[in-house]
């Protein structure tokens, strides 16, 4: 596969390092000049220096070709946001990444229909949520394109699911449950499986399904 | 009419001015306070202080209610961005916005964003002053390619 990184500071440079050593093809564009001496030793030719929101400097590091993947990891959220629609609108580069470094420019993001976005305020937060969960539902993971959420769920014995059957819990419609891990097991539930207090339920669901879902296995 | 000018430099300025004197009512929106200087004494229209970037300074400044927004700050990338959120976010038909890349405001006129580049203004003007002259080239002109 034929990569490209726009941003090489940390996380450019460490993305494009780690796919060149499993095989994939890369090209990394850095602007700020004692950044990119150093890039060259490692990359050589495959390191381009310049604006990597500047035409000639994306189509210099080959981009009309274009690559499979856009990998935009600058310190500039409209940076990386340009880079991507570019990337894709005039290119058709068929995937794009984007770095996210103000979790309040995500919804731009969004709107510009740039995705998938990773922001590192955001995992951190999912991070702390998992371990202080404040609403007793973790958020997994976020299938932003499909529209679907993975989130966790803890039963306890106040909990209204609890010695209940799935079959007999009003589950929201777009919601549900796709593993029940007992005692360190886990398995995929069916209509018969009953909830006991100290499961951990995984369920997919739909964004804005979470409360009724909270109110079906947990209550309040 | 209300218009909001994000970006309240050289450009910004002299356009909020401009069109404040064709009977707009004008919100400039910089992210630097002593912009409001460059409006002048008499400046009676708003002034936000913040990043156009954010939404809430957008708000703020009545983005909700323009009818126009023109996007004006120093950075290309920037106003790329406010431009389509005023566009698409806030449904401002009227959305112009100034990049200096030739390149890119091709590229985003080609999107669907209102675009003028003062960097190809210049160009063209330029090289019209200079065939203006009363010199003549060495060469014969080059044919189009």
């Amino acid at each position: 596969m034929f990569v490209l990184v726009a941003g090489g500071g940390k996380v450019g440079s460490n993305v494009a390092r780690t796919l060149r050593r499993i095989g994939h093809e890369v090209t990394i564009i850095e602007q700020r000049r004692d950044r990119f001496a150093e890039l060259e030793e490692e990359f050589e030719h495959a390191a381009i220096v310049g604006d990597a929101t500047e035409i000639f400097v994306l189509e210099r590091a080959g981009i009309a070709r274009p690559p499979d993947l856009v990998v935009a990891v600058t310190g500039d959220d409209e940076d990386n946001m340009v880079i991507c629609q570019m990337a894709r609108e005039r290119y058709g580069v068929p995937k794009v990444i984007a770095r996210v470094n103000d979790p309040r420019n995500e919804p731009h993001f969004d709107l510009l229909g740039i995705s998938p976005t990773i922001s590192a305020t955001q995992t951190i937060m999912a991070l702390i949520e998992h371990e202080v969960p404040e609403h007793e539902l973790i958020h997994l993971l976020e299938l932003r394109k499909e529209n679907l959420e993975i989130v966790e769920v803890q039963i306890d014995k106040s909990s209204p699911s609890a010695g209940k059957r799935v079959s007999g819990l009003k589950l929201p419609s777009g919601s549900r449950l796709i593993s029940v891990m007992r005692g360190g097991r886990a398995e995929i539930p069916d209509h018969d499986t009953e909830l006991q207090p100290g499961d951990q339920v995984l369920a997919i669901l739909e964004p804005g399904k979470e409360d009724e879902l909270r109110r079906v296995l947990l209550k309040k | 009419m209300k218009a909001i000018v994000v970006g309240c430099g050289r450009v910004g300025s002299a356009v909020a001015k401009k069109l404040t004197k064709s009977g707009w009512d004008v919100t400039a929106i910089d992210e630097n306070e002593e912009a409001l200087a460059r409006l002048g004494e008499h400046w009676s229209g708003g002034f936000v202080v913040g990043h156009g970037m954010d939404v809430n300074v957008l708000r703020e400044a009545g983005i909700a209610e323009a009818d126009a927004v023109v996007v004006a700050t120093n950075g290309d990338n920037t106003n790329i961005v406010v431009g389509q959120v005023a566009q698409k976010r806030f449904g401002i038909e009227c959305t112009v916005v100034r990049i200096l890349d030739p390149a890119r405001a091709e590229l985003y006129s080609t999107l669907g964003l209102r675009t003028v580049s003062p960097t190809s203004t210049a160009i063209e003007v330029l090289t019209e002053a200079v065939k203006s002259c009363s010199v003549k080239p060495l060469r014969a002109p080059a044919a189009a390619s």
